[in-house]
């Protein structure tokens, strides 16, 4: 108190630094040391993700050529080949994903902006659908494995699109929900005010106007579930051969990384290195662009 | 706006009514689809534990309760006891949280705050989101060829200068769950940064401005204003990252050695929950199978936990709002 006021009082200047005065050195260096420290947690939490996207690239980029893509991997013991038989099978899987998430997480979004707002049945689905966002993904690989699998009696791209499925359809409704709620509400109301029903309203006015929304959402599911593994490990399995049969295990990217990287052959390892380049270049090209597109539309 | 009242206009009237009819059925079927794609997806939740439940009764009821406790996992003698994942579960989420919570927290704040510009600031944030987009199997692959032979000198200089606390007791071989437990620390970070800084951004200004007013210094304004008000935030956002640690499967099918033992030691290789069902489920006979889903059933319970706490921790910081 005391230095406070003899700085007052001593003050020739006419200005005072207010954002100082009342400052002892050990306020100031308290402050200036946890800028500091935050400051180099940020720096902290960069280096792994420059390292991993650094790397990936400096040890996926020497086999990367066309082969990567229309080629079957090698056997163990041969070098060469591809993964192509794995880019297809992704893209099937995400697929099936797809056909089940999508319309569902649509509809079921559709109920929480337009009909259900305040209700206690939106307010249920919603808190199951943020707590199934957290469910690991391994139990809707397990949740798969006992509904189509065992169903079934056969492991199965089929399998692996419901796991992926599971994945995807809080990741959806999220966000085509966000995207719905910044529908402007006078568009409804102009809508209904010129008789339209609540049908037309949504179909009509409310859906192609969230649009773009949407297809974020779906990009951002795709990107969500593109890379996980947990869920095809036991449902989708793996296959070292071309299939399009949905009846059939059928080879992924992720679940063809995990393989490659814990068996002791340098092809396969060079050959995991590859793939995860493919994979991480697609995802990250999905997830950027679809945060961008709703940074914008945020603005 | 007078009243219809001639001929041709009822006529109009009345084809407009039928017209309606056919409307109003297609918006109640409308309504009622809807309703069902939400009930649809809340079931879902409900039909995975269900499901995971009955696929592991036969477990269930062998093993009961001793299957927390009981540390054999012998599929040989079928003999089943989960303690040793469970255990590797909590050590590695703990040792997760315990790195990711300070530098997570700190990040939210050094982003929130304007200490660099905007325009840095930006890019940044989304730069740290990415992270969350990086595919666990692409990070238990870097975590394999990279980070464990970038880290072993230090496990090293650990061991054979700190060997005498149980904590670094054991010659390090790399996978461990300490390698773990510092991986799963870089996946669940950007979950704390994204919400915390999310609940610290929504604040009102009149709390920063009232409390600089009053004399504080910057960081007294966030350490006792801020950071106390985005409370309820910034814990939702931890137990949702637990919540991830935990279930985090290929990282950790990767990275911790799928060793099934209780040691003191974090330098000792381990399991999780999830990393053994990874593991061992691809080859495992039917009773085996029925204990993974018997394991999997208790991670679906704990994380279940944790994710309805976070929720309702998150939805009371929303209505304080």
């Amino acid at each position: 108190m005391a230095t406070a006021e003899g700085k007052f009082s001593d003050s020739r200047r006419p200005q005072i630094n207010l954002t100082r005065s009342a400052r002892t050195p050990w306020r100031n260096s308290f402050d200036t040391f946890m800028t500091i420290l935050t400051g180099a947690f940020t720096i902290l939490i960069l280096i792994p993700l420059v390292a991993i996207v650094w790397d990936v690239a400096r040890e996926g980029i020497g086999q990367l050529g066309i082969q990567s893509f229309t080629e079957l991997p090698p056997p163990p013991g041969l070098t060469e080949g591809g993964f192509g038989n794995a880019i297809i099978g992704t893209l099937i899987t995400l697929g099936i994903g797809a056909a089940f998430s999508v319309p569902l997480g649509i509809l079921a979004a559709v109920y929480l902006s337009e009909f259900g707002r305040g209700t206690k049945l939106a307010y249920v689905v919603k808190f199951a659908t943020n707590v199934l966002a957290g469910v690991p993904a391994i139990l809707a690989g397990l949740f798969a494995y006992t509904v189509v699998v065992l169903t079934t009696g056969t492991f199965s791209a089929f399998a692996g699109g419901v796991a992926i499925s599971v994945v995807m359809v809080p990741i959806v409704l999220r966000a085509t929900e966000e995207g719905l709620l910044l529908v402007p509400q006078e568009i409804r109301q102009a809508a209904v005010g010129i008789g339209a029903t609540k049908f037309q309203t949504i179909s009509r006015i409310v859906i192609p106007a969230a649009l773009p929304s949407i297809a974020t959402a779906v990009t951002l599911s795709l990107a969500r579930a593109g890379g996980e593994a947990a869920p095809l490990l036991f449902t989708a399995l793996n296959n070292n051969f071309w299939s399009t049969d949905v009846w059939a295990p059928i080879a992924t990217l992720p679940v063809l990384i995990y393989f490659y990287a814990i068996i002791p052959f340098k092809a396969q390892q060079d050959l995991a290195w590859t793939a995860a380049l493919v994979l991480l270049g697609i995802i990250l090209t999905f997830s950027i662009s679809s945060r961008l597109l709703t940074r914008q539309r945020f603005q | 706006m007078s009243a219809v009242t001639g001929e041709q206009p009822r006529q109009k009237w009345r084809g407009l009514e039928r017209r309606n009819d056919v409307v109003n059925t297609l918006d109640r079927i409308f309504f009622w689809l809807v309703v069902l794609g939400a009930v649809a997806v809340g079931a879902v939740l409900l039909w995975i534990g269900v499901q995971i439940a009955i696929s592991a009764w036969p477990a269930i009821q062998t093993f009961g309760l001793q299957f927390l406790v009981s540390t054999t996992w012998d599929p040989v003698q079928n003999i089943y006891g989960a303690l040793p994942q469970i255990y590797g579960t909590i050590v590695t989420s703990i040792i997760a949280l315990v790195i990711a919570i300070p530098v997570g927290v700190g990040v939210a704040v050094f982003l929130s705050e304007d200490f660099i510009p905007n325009s840095i600031r930006t890019p940044i944030a989304l730069a740290i989101e990415l992270i969350a987009a990086i595919p666990s199997v692409v990070i238990g692959l870097w975590g394999i060829f990279v980070f464990i032979p970038f880290i072993r000198p230090f496990y090293t200089f650990l061991y054979e200068n700190f060997g005498w606390i149980p904590l670094f007791s054991t010659v390090p071989r790399g996978n461990s769950l300490l390698t773990l437990g510092i991986v799963l620390a870089v996946m669940i970070s950007p979950t704390i940064i994204a919400i915390s800084r999310g609940s610290l951004i929504a604040l009102p200004r009149d709390l920063r401005q009232g409390a600089l007013a009053l004399g504080a210094t910057r960081w007294e304004t966030i350490l006792r204003v801020l950071i106390p008000a985005a409370f309820s935030g910034i814990v939702g956002s931890i137990m949702l990252a637990l919540g991830r640690a935990m279930g985090e499967t290929m990282a950790a099918a990767m990275l911790v050695g799928n060793a099934n033992q209780i040691t003191t030691s974090l330098l000792a290789p381990g399991a999780t929950i999830a990393s053994i069902i990874a593991a061992q489920f691809g080859e495992a006979g039917r009773d085996q199978v029925a204990a993974l889903l018997y394991s999997g059933l208790i991670l679906m319970i704990l994380t279940l936990i944790v994710n309805i706490l976070a929720e309702i921790i998150i939805q009371k910081f929303q209505n304080v709002e």
